[in-house]
Parts: structure tokens; C-alpha cells; sequence
């Protein structure tokens, strides 16, 4: 047997066929049509205060919305910002609190008393602790540079934002790993130990693979989430799409832009979140265990 | 009291660890005041958002598409949407061309200020989740019980507030609770609109007394006590609403 197959005893339940209601729940673009029916009414209503109070002529509304588009998409020309950034944040982020999460997650079902409290505490403390705060506290408490021997790595304020937003979802991964472990049937823990395989060996070959269908609906589920928390970093001064959609709005001093542009913002996330939501629900269907 | 504010005195006069906002009158009133403003906050949004999801959730089960498909692109722009984003658009966006009303002093101030569209904000994003919480509750409740309503001759309105609901809150009580811990976090985000909540006074406190450390933890302990308590009275709730025979 080579190394990379895995002894895996079938679950209990027999894999469902969800054929049904996929194609309706991929193709539904009610709300999609719905978002943009909004923003072209409130377009449409911009537009119209503004001829009612125009004073010399300007613009047109979309057209100055289109020339700020690339900004907030982009950020400024030979940096790095807008929405691009919102994006890579919730990627590294991710990434960050899953690697970490994980190892959490495996402490909290450790079979040693003080490495499950520990893990457990650390949990509940980041899981129970609101974002921003957080955030604040690694933008404050975590040095603009660190000094190793006579290199300074220098920590840009993104990374320290990236890292604080992995941290609430590390605490979340960890209970999803926790969950999915407890959700396996005792069964298999039984099985593989009367095969001989060792702790290490079942967690790794049997219980495991099996998690993972499990984990991934709630683990995108957070990836969502964590993208629409990724605007808090505006707070604490990176250049994300929320900055620079404030600074547009100061460079134009236009009351009437302020609706289509925290619409168009609006609009961006709803657009990158909403099918991310759909596929959610159609995994989540799909690696349902019916009994 | 005042034997403990000289000990914490001393406590930054020896060791550096500077409590000011417990021990100095005028910083403990501000934290006070912010931690009440926390609470007002959270209370309120409570009870809106549960409100919405519970008249969102009987208006999801009406005979009328429109109304439906009204709720539904409620709950998927505000499920999908930032909630940061979503404030500054009611605050910044919405808040302007609201009717102006004049104060005590004749200075004409908007109808609606920041704790109110934080307000208001917040609730629509909980209650969009809480929609589909109590959406969930209502279809775990039996069909058959409906009919028996039914065949009483309850109205729509009737059966689900006599029968569907009291049933569909305990069933959905868990992820309601989840949620509203959630929101209760997420009320530190009306920092952004400058309402002086907890949050955002311990800012200004930071920013006046240079103890960022200090500040920190004690935000943290007070959001912790604060879901703490959240959690253990909801924990109360669900066990005396329990309904016996299901469950352990």
C-alpha cells in the first residue's frame, strides 16, 4: 500500500445524492437582479436631487463613479490597496487562522487534561472577544518593526491588521475542527483500534479525511464572514477599499455621491460574497448526513 | 471604594501599571458612561433585530410572492454585505437626507443621530440573520400541529403567534443566542460613527493617558464579563423554556 492512501472506514451513512435543488440554489439570481435594481435606483435617485440642486454644470454621477472604480479596485497606481487588499487580507487571514485554528482545534480533543483546557481557554477568549478590539490591540501592542540580530524586519500595517483578523478566526476554526472530531461516530475511533493503528495514526488516516467534508461548509461560512469583517481594517488606517472610497468622496465634495458610492461598496462585497454563500449552502446540502 | 482607588494610586506610582480609568473621578465617569452607552446599545438592538426576525420570518410564510421575494433580498444583501460598509451607508449616506429638526438652542441637528443609525444599522444586519434563525424554528414545527390550529379555526396571524412561534423559539433558541452574542460584539463597530460607547471612549481614554496596555485588557474583561452574562441569563431562558420530552 503506498503511503498516501488512506485506511478509511466508510461512514455509517450511505453518501446522499443532492442532485435535487443544486441547480435551483446555484441559479437563483432573484437577489442578485434585487442588488442591482438597488443601486441603479439609488443611481437614478442621485442623479435626480442633483439636477434638482445643480449649480453650474458637472459630471454625470456614474461617470464620476466609473472614475473612481479602478481606485477602489485597485487602490492608487504602484500600491497596493482597495478592494484587491480587502481580498488578499481575507486570504492571508484565512489562511493564518486555519493553519493555527487547526492546531487549536486538535488540542481542545487532546487527551492531555492541561493541553485541552489551555486550548479550550485560548478558544473561548478569542471567540468571545469582539473584532475591532482585537484588531486594536495588535495594531497597538505589536511594534512597527521587529529587530532580529542587526536585521529589522518591518511589519507594515496590513500585516498586523491581517493578523488581527486571524485571530477570531483562528478561535472559530478551532471550534469547527472540535466539532467535526466529535461528530465522527465512536464506531471508527473502536475500529481502528481493534486494526492496531495508534492515536496519531487513526486521527490522521481515519478520523480526519472524514472531517474534512464536514469542516468545509462552516470553514467558508468564516471565509465569508472574515471578507465582510475585512473593512474594519479602514479603522485602524490601511489603505482598503473603505479608505479609499471615504478619500474619493472628500477629493469630489458631491453630497449627492454619497449613496452611489457606499453603494457601488456595498455592491463589490455582495458581489464576491453572495455566490461564495450560494456554493456554501450547496456543499452544505450536498455532505449532509442523513440518518 | 476610595481605599482602593488610593491602591491602585500607588500601584501606578510604583509599578508603572496605569489604571487611570479606575481610579481618577473624571476618567471612571467617562468609561462608566461609555459601558452604559455599550449596554443601551446592545439592549436595543436586541430587541429590534429579534423583532424584525420574528415579523420577517411571518412574512416569509405569506401567500404573497412579492412580500417573499422583499424579505429574501433583505436577508441575502444584508447577510453579504459588510456591516461596517452597511453603517456608513445608513450614517453617512441615508443620515444626511433625513428631515432636520431644531434643538433646545434653535440649531437645526438631524432627526437621527449616531447611536441611532448605529442602531438602527446593526439591527437590520442581526435581523436579517435572525430571520432565517426563526424561519428555521417555524419549519421544525410540526405540520400536523398546524392543522389542529387550523381546524380550531385560528387565523394565520393567530396560529403563528398562539402555537408556530412559542414552539419555533425554542427550537431555534441556540443559534438565536449565537447570534445575539454576535451582535453584541459587533454593537464596538459604532466606534466608526463616533457613538461614545465603550469602545470608543476607551480610545479617547488611550489616546489622553497613554496606557494602551492597560486600556486593552480592561476592554477585553469588560466584553467578556459582558458576554459572559449574556450567555449565562440566555442559558436560564432556554432551560426554563425547555419543552419537555425533547432533548437530554
Amino acid at each position: 500500500m503506498s503511503g498516501r492512501v488512506f485506511a478509511m472506514l466508510r461512514p455509517v451513512a450511505a453518501p446522499v445524492s443532492a442532485e435535487g435543488g443544486f441547480r435551483a440554489a446555484l441559479f437563483t439570481p432573484t437577489a442578485l437582479v434585487f442588488a442591482c435594481i438597488a443601486f441603479a435606483s439609488l443611481v437614478v435617485a442621485g442623479e435626480a436631487w442633483a439636477q434638482l440642486r445643480a449649480a453650474g454644470p458637472k459630471p454625470g454621477l456614474l461617470e464620476t463613479l466609473w472614475k473612481w472604480t479602478p481606485l477602489l479596485l485597485i487602490g492608487p497606481p504602484r500600491e497596493f490597496g482597495g478592494f484587491a487588499l480587502n481580498i488578499a487580507v481575507s486570504f492571508l487571514a484565512m489562511a493564518i487562522g486555519t493553519a493555527f485554528g487547526v492546531v487549536l482545534g486538535l488540542g481542545q480533543i487532546s487527551i492531555h487534561a492541561p493541553v485541552r483546557r489551555v486550548c479550550w481557554l485560548v478558544t473561548q477568549f478569542f471567540r468571545n472577544s469582539p473584532w475591532l478590539v482585537l484588531l486594536f490591540f495588535v495594531m497597538l501592542l505589536i511594534p512597527f518593526q521587529i529587530r532580529i540580530g542587526g536585521t529589522a524586519i518591518p511589519l507594515p500595517a496590513w500585516l498586523k491588521a491581517t493578523f488581527g483578523l486571524s485571530l477570531p478566526v483562528m478561535a472559530n476554526v478551532s471550534e469547527i475542527v472540535r466539532g467535526a472530531v466529535n461528530s465522527i461516530p465512536s464506531g471508527q475511533w473502536e475500529s481502528a483500534e481493534s486494526l492496531a493503528f495508534g492515536r496519531l495514526q487513526t486521527l490522521w488516516r481515519i478520523i480526519l479525511p472524514q472531517c474534512v467534508k464536514r469542516m468545509i461548509p462552516p470553514w467558508m461560512n468564516w471565509y465569508a464572514i472574515l471578507t465582510m469583517s475585512t473593512p474594519l481594517i479602514s479603522i485602524v488606517g490601511v489603505n482598503d477599499a473603505m479608505t479609499l472610497a471615504q478619500d474619493a468622496l472628500a477629493a469630489e465634495q458631491r453630497s449627492e455621491l454619497l449613496m452611489p458610492m457606499y453603494a457601488m461598496l456595498l455592491l463589490f462585497f455582495f458581489v464576491y460574497c453572495y455566490p461564495i454563500a450560494r456554493w456554501t449552502i450547496r456543499l452544505e446540502r450536498r455532505y449532509a448526513v442523513k440518518i | 471604594m476610595e481605599a482602593v482607588w488610593d491602591f491602585l494610586r500607588h500601584v501606578h506610582d510604583a509599578y508603572g501599571v496605569n489604571l487611570v480609568h479606575f481610579y481618577d473621578g473624571f476618567e471612571r465617569g467617562r468609561m462608566l458612561r461609555g459601558m452604559w452607552t455599550t449596554l443601551q446599545l446592545a439592549t436595543l438592538c436586541i430587541l429590534l433585530s429579534v423583532v424584525i426576525g420574528i415579523v420577517g420570518a411571518w412574512v416569509q410564510g405569506s401567500r404573497s410572492r412579492l412580500l417573499r421575494a422583499v424579505v429574501q433580498g433583505y436577508i441575502q444583501f444584508f447577510r453579504n454585505t459588510p456591516p461596517l460598509v452597511q453603517m456608513y451607508f445608513f450614517y453617512f449616506a441615508l443620515g444626511p437626507m433625513m428631515p432636520r429638526v431644531e434643538n433646545e438652542y434653535g440649531i437645526p441637528q438631524p432627526i437621527l443621530g449616531s447611536f441611532e443609525w448605529a442602531m438602527l444599522s446593526l439591527s437590520f444586519f442581526a435581523g436579517a440573520f435572525n430571520v432565517e434563525i426563526f424561519r428555521s424554528g417555524v419549519e421544525a414545527v410540526q405540520k400536523a400541529t398546524v392543522e389542529a390550529a387550523e381546524s380550531l379555526g385560528f387565523s394565520r396571524w393567530q396560529i403563528y403567534r398562539e402555537v408556530v412561534l412559542p414552539l419555533a423559539v425554542r427550537v431555534c433558541l441556540p443559534a438565536l443566542n449565537n447570534n445575539l452574542v454576535n451582535l453584541a460584539k459587533t454593537t464596538t463597530q459604532a466606534y466608526a460613527i463616533a457613538v461614545p460607547e465603550t469602545l470608543f471612549v476607551a480610545s479617547q481614554i488611550w489616546s489622553d493617558r497613554i496606557n494602551v496596555f492597560e486600556m486593552m485588557v480592561t476592554l477585553l474583561t469588560f466584553y467578556l464579563l459582558l458576554v459572559g452574562a449574556f450567555v449565562w441569563l440566555m442559558g436560564r431562558l432556554e432551560r426554563a423554556l425547555r419543552v419537555p420530552g425533547f432533548g437530554k
